[in-house]
This record gives structure tokens, C-alpha cells and sequence, in this order.
């Protein structure tokens, strides 16, 4: 691997071809590059400059020809007339983003939510001695249950079936008790997220930690989970970014988030702007997330291929 | 029958022990005794259930049969604290086994710390005291990813010998190891025997068992073999197999 300073050269790199041209020798011991591989490096800037041509030039040919598709296409002027009206946009727009807040409080509670549950259910499940026999059974059908009912189902379950019990002193808020039902769901996928992080730590490390005279509880909260959640970040990120974006079905219980904020104008409207409207601003807050998740996850292939599996 | 200078009663002393895996009868009847500051070498062909021996020593695998006695206490009974019988035996192993999570010093100070309540202060000057003793004094702050293969090791030593334990057992440690890293790692070994550590290594290293050991183990066919000091097993040796597994070590050219 060639040493970049700085991590500069990274866009050159983009299209292939990197290059060792730009990490200029650190150690100054006389050296002056031969022709050879002067004459290397040329060829492959030359080649770069190519790769990153061709790519703008079949982008650009791409969206083009679906542009045309979708612009020629019959119902064009009726469907951009109700998808894509810009007055609507407008108006709906402010709405939304405070519809949003809504969503974005949700994400931060339910994640930690989420986080909690999902490792005690995992650790629960990894438990061994017949004192927790019923505790294992219990997280292994959480996690069986809440994984296969479908999100929408559990969510009308929770909103509109728990108020219909009219229980004294339980809530009818359409947001805690959506919040509630998503924390459900996804605690159960965490859950196994963790717990195949747990399980991904080799039993030579347990070996280890016991052989130091350490329990099996110390060894779990010392040694294997610290491991285990390390490796599982990339994983977790995504169930969250997945989280983030189904806090939106919240809406369903009547709580004016987003989707419902958007929901409200096209009732009244007949025009279907505003759903898109949402949609983009969903996407907006979702890529930073994604961009962070790739983020870590490359850096910690990284560290790893520097590193060595032990 | 053992041949060890009995200076007091041995600290680790097995009986009688059998253990299977599945089908497969690894230890048949192995019989060992090792006394105080001796060390004792456990050799013999790969599967010949060296290092089974060392595990149910350590009590991380279960004996099906006979008997396991540390200091003189039965540690294979009923209701024995088993971390508490860890806590006394250090363990060394092939493949080092270090938390790559966990710096050095992290990775040694863990068990005084969290199993025998030593504060951190003095957990890490005694991890430091050590480290310096085996020429890692400035490898405390790494990770282990960063260390080479021997100085792994000599860390995984450092590890075991923190929490003072009563007796050592080192798995084939320098199995793993590029030849030119093995000499840094026994030389550890060898100076470990001069404080009067009192050890049970299983190896391939025949010239070391020869140089080091007090009392050398032939395993075969799940039961000790033959036994002696390293001079009767190696040259007056009775058996004819172990004749053989001796004839094939020095034609490998590890004698």
C-alpha cells in the first residue's frame, strides 16, 4: 500500500489508479526517482485524468436518456403537476421539518432504547446454569416473535389496540406508544446483532480470561463483550439508520410527524408534493448517517488488515 | 512412581486421569506428579494429549475419571471454587491469546485488579516492574497487534506470572513462533526456573526440555509413557516408542 500524506490524493485515487506520486519521500537520503518511474507515475495520471473523463461523460448520458424517459413518458405534465408542484413545496416544506423534530427525538430515545434492550436480551440469551434456564427462553422468544411480526402489524397492535384496554394510568399518547411498539421491534434485531458479535468472539479468549481466574461474568463484561461490540458497530449503525427512517410510521397512530405533516396538506390538497417533499427529507438526514456508517466500517477494515487477526 | 527430588509434597499431582473427547480417549490413565521449583516437561507427538493435560490441570476441560490435587487439595470434587483454583495456576498459551482490545498493560493488570482487588496503581507498577525484567518495558502503552510474535509471547508470560500464581503451565508457547523469536521466549522460561517457578511445559523443543527440565514426561497413547530426568529419557531411554519418537525428532532436526 502506498503512503499518502495526509490523506491527500485521495480523489485522484477515486477511479483506480492510485498513486504513489503524491506521497513524496519522507526520508531524505538522496534519493532522486528514476525515469522509470517517472514515467510510471505519468501513466498513470494520464489515466486517471481518462477514468474520471469517462465517468462524467456516462453519468451525464445516463441521466439524460432517463430524463427523457420519464419527461416523454404520456402522463408526464399530470404526474408533474401533482408530484412536483413547486407551490406546494413550498408549502409544506416548513411543516415537515417541524413534523421532523418529532422524528429526530424518537430516533435519539428509541436508539438508546433500543441499545439497552437489545444488549440485555443478548447477554440474557448467552446466560448458561439452569437458574436462567427461563430467562434464555424468554429472550430467544422475544427475539423470535418481534423479529417476524411485521413492523406496521406490531405498531397498530401497540397504538390502537393498548388504548382500546382503556388501562387506568397507561398511556394513549400516539408517540410514546408508537415509540414504544418501534423500541419492541428493534430491540429484537439488536439483540441478535449483539449477540452474534458475542458469539463471534473465539472461545480462546474466554480460555484466557477464565484461565486468569477471572468469572464468567467478568470474563463476559471485561473480555468478550468489549470485543463483541466493537466488531458489531458497522451492523449497528445500519439497524439505526433503518430505525430513523420507520420512526415515520409513527404517523399511523395519528402522531403529526413528518410523513403525517405532509399527510395533512395532501388531505386537503389532492396534491402529492408534500410526500415527496418528506421523502427527501428523510433521505437528507438518512445519508450523513450512511456516509458515517461507511466511515466506520472502512476504518475498521483498515485497522484490521493493518492489525492481524489475533 | 516419580523420580522428582521430593524437597516437599508436589504441588500439582494427578491420578488416574482419563478424558474423552466424543469417541476419542485422549488420556487414559495419566499419572504425574510435580514437586515445589522443579519444572517438568510434558513431550510427545501432536495428539498424544499434551496439552488436554495442561487444560484439565487448569480445570478448563472436565476429567471424566480419577483425580486432580493442587497443594495437596483435591481441586476435581464436588463443589470446588474453580476460579478459585485458576486464580493459583497461571496459564500460557500456544497462540498467546492476548485481548487485542486491552493495551499491554491493560491485558496484565486486568486479573490482579479485577479478581484480586489490587489497586490500579500498584497493579501497574508490578506489570511495569515485570515488563521491564523481560526487556518490554517500553511496549506497556501498545496494543497487542503491535507487538511481534515473541514479544506477544513474553507479554502472555507477564500476564500469567501478574497474578503470582503457584504453579505455571506453558502449552507448546513457542509453537507459534518464528525460529529466531523462539531463543527471546525461552530464555524467560529459563530464568523463570531460576526464581524457582515451579512449571509443566508441553513442547517440541527437545534440546530446551533436555536444558531445562527436572523431570520429562513421554505421552503416549493417552498414558505417560516412560519418565525421568531429562539424561535417563533421552539417553538411556527404555522404551522402544519412545526411542522411535526420538529417532524421528532428530532426523526433523529439532534435537
Amino acid at each position: 500500500m502506498t503512503v499518502t500524506k495526509g490523506g491527500s490524493g485521495r480523489e485522484d485515487a477515486d477511479d483506480g489508479g492510485r498513486l504513489p506520486g503524491d506521497g513524496t519521500d519522507a526520508v531524505d537520503d538522496g534519493y532522486v526517482p528514476s525515469r522509470r518511474r517517472l514515467e510510471r507515475e505519468r501513466h498513470k495520471r494520464v489515466r486517471a485524468r481518462r477514468a474520471t473523463a469517462v465517468a462524467a461523460l456516462s453519468t451525464l448520458a445516463t441521466a439524460a436518456v432517463l430524463y427523457l424517459i420519464v419527461v416523454s413518458a404520456p402522463g408526464w405534465p399530470r404526474t408533474k403537476e401533482t408530484f412536483f408542484n413547486g407551490q406546494y413545496a413550498r408549502e409544506a416544506f416548513p411543516k415537515v421539518l417541524e413534523g421532523l423534530w418529532l422524528n429526530v427525538r424518537l430516533l435519539l430515545v428509541c436508539g438508546i432504547a433500543v441499545l439497552v434492550l437489545g444488549m440485555l436480551i443478548a447477554v440474557a440469551r448467552t446466560l448458561r446454569g439452569p437458574v436462567f434456564f427461563p430467562l434464555r427462553v424468554l429472550a430467544a422468544a422475544y427475539t423470535d416473535f418481534f423479529r417476524g411480526l411485521p413492523l406496521i402489524i406490531n405498531l397498530m397492535i401497540v397504538v390502537l389496540g393498548v388504548p382500546a384496554l382503556r388501562l387506568q394510568g397507561v398511556t394513549v399518547d400516539p408517540v410514546l406508544l408508537g415509540g414504544t411498539a418501534l423500541t419492541l421491534t428493534y430491540s429484537a434485531y439488536v439483540a441478535e446483532v449483539f449477540r452474534a458479535g458475542i458469539e463471534s468472539v473465539h472461545p480462546s479468549q474466554r480460555a484466557a480470561a477464565r484461565s486468569l481466574g477471572l468469572t464468567n461474568r467478568q470474563t463476559l463484561r471485561h473480555v468478550v463483550l468489549p470485543q463483541a461490540v466493537r466488531r458489531q458497530v458497522p451492523p449497528l449503525l445500519n439497524d439505526l439508520v433503518s430505525l430513523q427512517k420507520d420512526t415515520g410510521l409513527v404517523s399511523i397512530g395519528g402522531a403529526v410527524d413528518a410523513v403525517r405533516a405532509a399527510d395533512i396538506i395532501v388531505g386537503r390538497s389532492l396534491n402529492y408534493t408534500p410526500y415527496i417533499v418528506a421523502g427527501l427529507v428523510f433521505v437528507a438526514l438518512t445519508i450523513p448517517m450512511t456516509r458515517c456508517t461507511d466511515w466506520v466500517t472502512a476504518r475498521m477494515d483498515r485497522q484490521r488488515a493493518q492489525g492481524g487477526a489475533i | 512412581m516419580s523420580t522428582t527430588h521430593t524437597d516437599g509434597s508436589p504441588v500439582l499431582r494427578m491420578e488416574s486421569v482419563r478424558k474423552t473427547f466424543g469417541g476419542s480417549v485422549v488420556l487414559r490413565n495419566v499419572g504425574l506428579e510435580v514437586a515445589p521449583h522443579t519444572v517438568t516437561a510434558l513431550i510427545g507427538a501432536s495428539g498424544s494429549g499434551k496439552s488436554t493435560l495442561l487444560r484439565c490441570a487448569n480445570l478448563l476441560e472436565e476429567i471424566d475419571d480419577g483425580a486432580i490435587w493442587l497443594d495437596g487439595e483435591e481441586i476435581t470434587g464436588p463443589g470446588v471454587d474453580q476460579d478459585a483454583v485458576r486464580r493459583r495456576i497461571g496459564v500460557v498459551f500456544q497462540a498467546y491469546n492476548l485481548f487485542p482490545h486491552m493495551t499491554v498493560l491493560e491485558n496484565i493488570t486486568l486479573a490482579p485488579r479485577r479478581v484480586h482487588g489490587v489497586t490500579r496503581a500498584e497493579a501497574e507498577e508490578r506489570a511495569v516492574a515485570l515488563l521491564e525484567r523481560l526487556g518490554l518495558g517500553d511496549r506497556a502503552r501498545a496494543y497487542p497487534d503491535r507487538l511481534s510474535g515473541g514479544q506477544q509471547q513474553r507479554v502472555a508470560i507477564v500476564r500469567a506470572l501478574a497474578v503470582r500464581p503457584r504453579l505455571l503451565l506453558l502449552d507448546e508457547i513457542t509453537a507459534a513462533l518464528d525460529p529466531e523469536l523462539v531463543s527471546e521466549v525461552l530464555t524467560v522460561v529459563r530464568d523463570l526456573k531460576n526464581d524457582g517457578m515451579t512449571m509443566v511445559l508441553a513442547t517440541h523443543e527437545m534440546g530446551f526440555a533436555r536444558d531445562v527440565a527436572d523431570q520429562v514426561c513421554f505421552l503416549d497413547g493417552g498414558v505417560v509413557l516412560e519418565r525421568g530426568t531429562a539424561e535417563q529419557v533421552f539417553e538411556d531411554t527404555q522404551q522402544e516408542r519412545t526411542r522411535r519418537f526420538l529417532r524421528r525428532i532428530v532426523e526433523a532436526g529439532r534435537l
